[in-house]
């Protein structure tokens, strides 16, 4: 059998350069997950609202990011508005940008189907207990809001992890592109370096969402 | 006479064009256990959820203590601290144990000190038998101990008046009667209720006064229960009373 390619990894800094590429990925990552919670949680309770004028402005909005493919949404925000607005973005907040513009949207109606779930006797025995409205959302509605909503976001995050292998199209050097580089700088002594260092990409991936999901599962299971 | 506790005055109330409850006028003094029946859509449950302001009023106006109770108002949470109801559909909270479903209204809005609610709350468990499942969640009991649960913590507020909406009505018959033996040794003790039941043995039983609802109006009051029951005075009643016989003529 022909070598895999793995030992490129461990020539020089190889091994870390590619950490520190996961680590782009995963900073990514965590910036827009949190940015998306916080607005997600918002235009939820907006959506559920019945202003019918919000209600629009929120269904063109989420399917416009249903629509669009992030990368078009990449090149837009980072090629496009250069001359069009005169900004000058780095690659990162163009990508932190459109993953916080995808995620607030998906969470935002994760939350809104979370919060109209919840029975309206669970609004109306609150109340009847003379608790005012912000502790009815509080104490009664929003935790169960976010039991409901755990496992489906956590879904939404490993996506986003996933995802951010697009980045690269924008000149980001994230785990992925750092593969490519490894790769081709190898390409005479180690040929078959192309399996090596995507298998390990892989792998590096798998370590990220693998335990994610598992804690969406386990709490899935706790809130049963 | 004991004092006048609730006044109900002229009220109205209708989704639209459809009148629920028309120019419907009641008075519950303190320590009197009303019980409202009538046929389905007559409006009975529609005058509790008025009671307790989780409805809007077209018309009239509804007196606790000589203040007005009307949703939105800015009193009406300290004003539903004095009003306990509980539903037909359980209405515990799942997300939090028996106890917490019990100590979270009283700490949160009344802002009284977590030992002396759990004090409270134990005991009044322990009246109801269910001191033992006290760190259970809602969904590891049976609909019977839920509503008993849910009287429960009605009653750790401190309520002057409890509304009851039908809360045996989802219940399968062999939990019914715990529930009711509950009810009925509130009322002993001097408990004001208004209780909306299809249970008619159960009605007989607890009522000081029976008021039949339909369309929306008062049709007959009665203050003499046992006579209400074997002779009505409305025709109406007397038919509504039939269907639930089952003798042969």
């Amino acid at each position: 059998m022909q070598s895999l390619g793995i030992d490129v990894l461990l020539r020089g800094t190889n091994f870390l350069r590619l950490l520190s590429g996961l680590w782009v990925a995963v900073r990514i990552s965590l910036i827009s997950v949190a940015i998306s919670i916080a607005f997600g949680i918002v235009m939820g309770m907006l959506m559920t609202s019945k202003n019918r004028i919000l209600q629009v402005i929120f269904r063109i909005y989420l399917e416009i990011v249903r629509i669009m493919p992030q990368m078009v949404l990449l090149f837009i925000v980072y090629f496009g508005t250069t001359r069009v607005f005169g900004w000058n973005l780095s690659s990162e907040k163009a990508a932190v940008i459109v993953f916080s513009f995808w995620g607030t949207a998906e969470m935002g109606d994760l939350v809104r189907g979370a919060l109209i779930s919840i029975p309206k006797i669970q609004y109306e025995s609150a109340r009847a207990l003379g608790m005012k409205e912000k502790d009815v959302y509080l104490y009664v509605i929003l935790p169960q809001t976010i039991r409901r909503m755990i496992p489906l976001s956590i879904n939404l995050i490993t996506r986003m992890i996933k995802t951010t292998s697009l980045v690269m199209m924008i000149g980001m050097v994230e785990v992925l592109k750092v593969g490519q580089q490894i790769i081709e700088a190898n390409r005479r002594t180690s040929p078959n370096a192309a399996f090596g260092v995507f298998a390990v990409v892989f792998i590096l991936y798998f370590l990220i969402c693998w335990p994610i999901s598992r804690l969406s599962v386990w709490l899935e299971k706790r809130w049963a | 006479m004991e004092k006048e506790l609730l006044r109900i005055e002229h009220l109205k109330k209708g989704y639209g064009t459809n009148d629920v409850i028309n120019d419907l006028s009641l008075t519950v003094r303190k320590g009197e256990v009303i019980v409202v029946i009538g046929p389905s859509g007559c409006g009975k449950s529609t005058l509790l959820r008025c009671v307790n302001a989780l409805e809007d009023i077209q018309g009239g106006q509804i007196l606790l203590d000589g203040e007005p109770v009307r949703k939105n108002a800015p009193n009406i949470s300290r004003m539903r601290e004095k009003i306990g109801m509980v539903f037909q559909s359980y209405d515990l909270f799942p997300h939090r144990t028996i106890l917490d479903n019990i100590t979270l209204a009283p700490m949160k809005v009344q802002k009284r000190k977590k030992a002396e609610v759990e004090q409270e709350a134990l005991e009044l468990l322990d009246r109801v038998g269910l001191k033992d499942r006290k760190d259970d969640y809602p969904r590891q009991l049976s609909g019977g101990q839920k509503q008993r649960v849910a009287i429960v913590r009605a009653l750790c507020m401190h309520p002057e008046i409890l509304l009851l909406d039908e809360i045996t009505a989802a219940l399968d018959p062999e939990m019914v009667r715990e529930v009711l033996d509950v009810v009925l040794s509130l009322a002993k003790a001097g408990s004001t209720m208004m209780i909306v039941t299809h249970e008619m043995a159960f009605a007989k039983a607890i009522a000081d006064r029976v008021i039949f609802l339909e369309n929306g109006q008062i049709v007959e009051e009665s203050s003499d229960p046992k006579a209400f029951f074997e002779r009505p005075e409305t025709e109406r009643a007397r038919q509504f009373l039939h269907t639930f016989d089952y003798e042969s003529d």
